[in-house]
């Protein structure tokens, strides 16, 4: 009857000796992925970007401190400030205490705005080279990405591109009034100013003849340049009023072609029919509809783009398969599209059953066809060692980038299909690792250990170095130019961006996930002060349990299963201590709380492995 | 420093009965020392008063002064609150009570404040049963004025000064007892799952409700020497029994063997249930609980849990036969009844 007795008597009575061993371990936090996982935007990255940590720059006005650590990881913070698909976005962990998450691409956007000159922060060029000699085809965000990681470490590096200049489908697909063109330019000339030689306007027709140039290792970065048409019935009819979209927009941004019809359809729900349908109304398109066989929440384009689209006039139809293609006396005239209805099994496997409605006719002078992008390699030899599996796709490892030819590595688009920038960019950085590692004669799957840092944020007693109050604005919005001056002219940028001031307020909705809540059971006396003060029930104090249980069980259930439970070693009165890292605000108030400090708040910096890290 | 806790919650935080959730019951971001078990106290009050669905307009908190006495401001936000004299909390609960007997009235008071110069206020609130939760936050020590003994220091017993105290402790549950208290418990800050619903019972009781919680003072009594720290409280704390709370509502689904458990109804309908029970102590029977605690200290364990409790007592209320309506509800008309029944009442003096 001693020893709080009572409190566990009740949950000891029940349960076998079998069941008490199925317990959680206590939580590795000297595994670096565990507390990368709590951060949950620079985790969702594909680059792996630390944004708290730039974040907090921004707020402090070091644009050119916060602008550096996103060139570093992400290579274009200025071109991905505009133009990013922002996984970090969805991840955040405010979108799980209130409605929106941080803004956090248009935050990069702020350092990249109001930075000063990086000339000097820029890494130095080794003059006398390592004599290895790296070919990138293609002058996209991967190929510029392992340029940038390769050059610093004294590789000669060719790079080639049909383009007249550098920057791939950032430059051709991306259109100014989303990107300008000075931006793109400065970002590209970062890389390309290290001493890269560059060959612009060529078409490489033939890998083997480029391996026949004693490259010590080729870089395929070439993007999913072919997009597809549609075969329906009226399509050779139709003849050059139907256009492939990404060919369309590269016409458009290389100056080809500066004017479209005045009736526009645009079929494709991705973010680049939202390109196509957004150019086509700064080029005459007056009545510009996009047209979709899905429903409006399954298109793949990012809700944003949507948003933007219709904000300029533009009406998604969804649910209207396209069926013919109507052109009379050679002249197109528009086309037919039969509505559907998606159903969906228990799978959740959608299907699109015809409502049995009359066909709908729109009319139209011109088609964008914007239904996908496609890999294809018809200048690849098939007989120089590259392995090519039943879809006729190179076969590349996930995590080195190699092809079964050891010399030849592919990323961005090329290496698994159409992705994004970001992805691209996180493939490059790999790839380069791997170049690295090849060229020094390693073994690429033997990869250095990511970078990763934890210190104590005290400054003294209840002062921490960040600001750790958790403000309550909800997230601001970006200002737009005029609609009717960005309509006329498809070189003015449509966002204005955050000024400085917004943000800074946007900066401190940031809730410094990766300033982290570190437990150190040996110093706790279970007072129980963290549980009390803590705004969001987080912790608890209790017997270990199985984790679907235990989960149950907490000051607050914890039912996010992607968050990951800290669990502690066994204290003295019998119990552990349980954290649903889910929505913590990072506060530091069980820190405040704590008498024993055995809570800290300590700030973790994770940065990815980096070609010419040496291997621990 | 934070001075404001960030206004965000849990998103799936438990709602009670009335809509509430448990941050509705919180008050200001407390302002004692970190690791206080004042501030235990404070949670288990604020899960204690969701758990029950209190409207919280109908609490008043009463303190008098001390660090236990600042505590009211750090929980219960949307309720009636003073700050009342030192050791002066049970006048002005008699007098608020006198005056509306339809709040629930929970005074919030310390070892200086009760066992020192409120004394003589504690005595006479239990000798007239008043009906109120009584609960003192206590370690020990004279926390706000650097960590003096106080009177409920254990002989030999020594702060972070390191003097033993050559006095001996006054033992509030035993002094109730005496005093004809008719509900006496004791807790620990650090053991919720007694306490809440030690203070739901108390809540739920008519008449004086005494819940005297060691309390450890972090910053001058949380010391190897010291009988009243986390340490030596969780290793010498000696539980009656476990005590369930059931709110009248609630159906009792759980079922026990029978000879483990005990039933009691409390006037509000809402039931007790005693398990566990130590087998030498009848918690219905002063002279039982006097015995138990009285042996309890002998062998130098401190008995926590459900002491005694009257299950029949008969507050202040029902003694003087006051006002059932609020004063200050109380029209002219109710006040002056006019001079038929002045006459009627000269008449029966007569």
């Amino acid at each position: 009857m001693t020893h709080l007795w009572h409190v566990y008597c009740n949950v000891w009575d029940g349960l076998s000796a079998q069941e008490l061993s199925n317990t959680v371990e206590p939580t590795d936090v000297k595994n670096p992925e565990y507390f990368h996982k709590v951060v949950d935007c620079q985790y969702a990255c594909p680059a792996h970007t630390p944004v708290p940590e730039y974040i907090r720059l921004i707020a402090a006005q070091r644009y050119t401190d916060a602008y550096m650590i996103n060139w570093e990881s992400n290579v274009f913070p200025g071109v991905l400030g505009r133009t990013c698909d922002r996984p970090c976005e969805p991840a955040c962990r405010r979108g799980r205490v209130e409605e929106e998450p941080v803004a956090i691409c248009r935050l990069k956007r702020v350092a990249a705005d109001n930075k000063d000159s990086i000339a000097d922060r820029l890494p130095s060029i080794p003059t006398e080279k390592n004599g290895k000699r790296i070919a990138l085809i293609g002058a996209g965000p991967a190929s510029l990405t392992v340029a940038r990681d390769l050059m610093p470490l004294g590789y000669s590096i060719d790079i080639f591109d049909n383009q007249f200049a550098g920057g791939g489908m950032m430059r051709s697909q991306i259109p100014s009034f989303r990107l300008p063109i000075s931006v793109l330019d400065e970002e590209v000339n970062y890389i390309l100013d290290m001493g890269v030689v560059t060959t612009f306007d060529t078409e490489i027709t033939s890998l083997k003849s480029v391996l026949d140039q004693g490259y010590d290792a080729v870089f395929v970065g070439t993007g999913a340049p072919r997009g597809k048409l549609l075969n329906l019935p009226g399509l050779e009819e139709a003849g050059d009023s139907v256009h492939v979209g990404i060919e369309w927009l590269s016409s458009v941004a290389f100056e080809h072609v500066e004017k479209i019809g005045k009736k526009v359809l645009v079929l494709g729900g991705g973010n680049t029919a939202m390109d196509c349908c957004r150019t086509s109304r700064r080029l005459g398109g007056e009545d510009v509809r996009v047209v979709v066989r899905s429903p409006f929440a399954d298109m793949k384009a990012s809700p944003w783009e949507k948003e933007d689209a219709m904000h300029e006039g533009i009406p998604i139809y969804d649910n209207h398969v396209p069926k013919e293609i109507v052109v009379e006396d050679g002249v197109m005239k528009g086309m037919l599209f039969e509505k559907v209805e998606a159903h969906y099994d228990e799978d959740g496997k959608r299907s699109l059953l015809p409502t049995g409605e009359d066909l709908v006719f729109m009319e139209a002078d011109d088609v964008l066809m914007a239904i996908g992008q496609e890999n294809a390699f018809p200048w690849i030899e098939r007989d120089i060692g590259i392995e090519f599996d039943k879809w006729d796709m190179p076969v590349v490892d996930k995590t080195t980038f190699q092809s079964t030819n050891e010399k030849v590595f592919f990323g961005g688009d090329a290496a698994f299909g159409p992705e994004n920038v970001i992805t691209a960019v996180a493939h490059g950085h790999q790839a380069a690792v791997s170049i690295d590692l090849f060229c020094r004669g390693e073994s690429t799957q033997n990869r250095p250990a990511p970078f990763t840092n934890l210190v104590s944020q005290k400054m003294g007693i209840h002062e921490w170095s960040y600001a750790n109050a958790v403000a309550d604005d909800e997230r601001y919005i970006v200002p737009l130019a005029p609609m009717d001056q960005a309509l006329k002219n498809r070189m003015v940028e449509v966002e204005l961006g955050f000024d400085t001031d917004t943000g800074f307020k946007e900066a401190e909705r940031c809730l410094n996930c990766d300033v982290q809540t570190v437990f150190e059971e040996s110093r706790c006396i279970e007072c129980d002060a963290c549980v009390d003060i803590c705004p969001t029930d987080c912790i608890t104090f209790t017997e270990n349990g199985e984790e679907e249980e235990l989960r149950t069980r907490l000051s607050a259930p914890a039912r996010n299963l992607e968050q990951d439970l800290y669990v502690s070693e066994t204290l003295p009165t019998g119990r552990v201590m349980v954290k649903d890292e889910d929505v913590c605000l990072h506060c530091g108030l069980c820190a405040e709380r704590c008498p024993t400090t055995a809570w800290d708040m300590q700030k973790f910096l994770y940065n990815v492995t980096k070609a010419g890290q040496e291997v621990a | 420093m934070s001075y404001q806790q960030p206004k965000f919650r849990h998103p799936s935080l438990p709602v009670n009965d009335l809509g509430y959730t448990r941050a509705d019951y919180e008050g200001a971001i407390s302002t004692l020392c970190a690791g206080c078990g004042h501030d235990s106290i404070s949670g288990s009050i604020v899960r204690a008063c969701h758990e029950l669905s209190l409207e919280p307009h109908k609490i008043a908190k009463l303190s008098g002064i001390g660090c236990s006495s600042k505590s009211p401001t750090y929980f219960l936000g949307k309720s009636h609150g003073f700050n009342s004299v030192h050791g002066r909390m049970p006048s002005v609960v008699t007098g608020a009570a006198m005056a509306n007997r339809d709040l629930l009235y929970l005074g919030v008071s310390g070892d200086g404040d009760t066992a020192s110069i409120g004394m003589g206020q504690f005595a006479h609130a239990i000798r007239r049963n008043l009906n109120m939760v009584y609960i003192v936050m206590n370690n020990g020590c004279y926390g706000l004025t650097k960590g003096q003994d106080s009177a409920t220091a254990d002989e030999g017993s020594a702060s972070k000064k390191g003097d033993p105290n050559p006095f001996g402790a006054i033992d509030l549950p035993g002094l109730a007892l005496q005093l004809g208290a008719t509900f006496v418990a004791r807790s620990f800050s650090g053991d919720k799952e007694q306490l809440v619903p030690l203070i739901k019972a108390a809540m739920s009781h008519r008449g004086f409700a005494l819940i005297d919680v060691v309390s450890p003072c972090v910053t001058f009594n949380n010391n190897s020497a010291s009988t009243k720290s986390y340490e030596f409280v969780r290793e010498h704390a000696e539980a009656t029994g476990t005590v369930d709370f059931v709110p009248m509502r609630e159906e009792i689904t759980t079922s026990y063997e029978p000879g483990h458990s005990q039933e009691v109804t409390m006037h509000d309908g809402s039931v007790l249930r005693l398990r566990k029970m130590a087998e030498d102590l009848d918690p219905f029977d002063r002279g039982s609980a006097m015995m138990a605690l009285e042996a309890s200290r002998s062998s130098g364990q401190i008995l926590t849990g459900l002491i005694y409790m009257d299950k029949d007592s008969a507050d202040l209320h029902e003694v003087l036969n006051t006002s059932r309506r609020p004063l200050n509800t109380l029209a002219e008309e109710d006040l002056c009844p006019g001079d038929k029944v002045l006459q009627n009442i000269n008449q029966s003096l007569r």
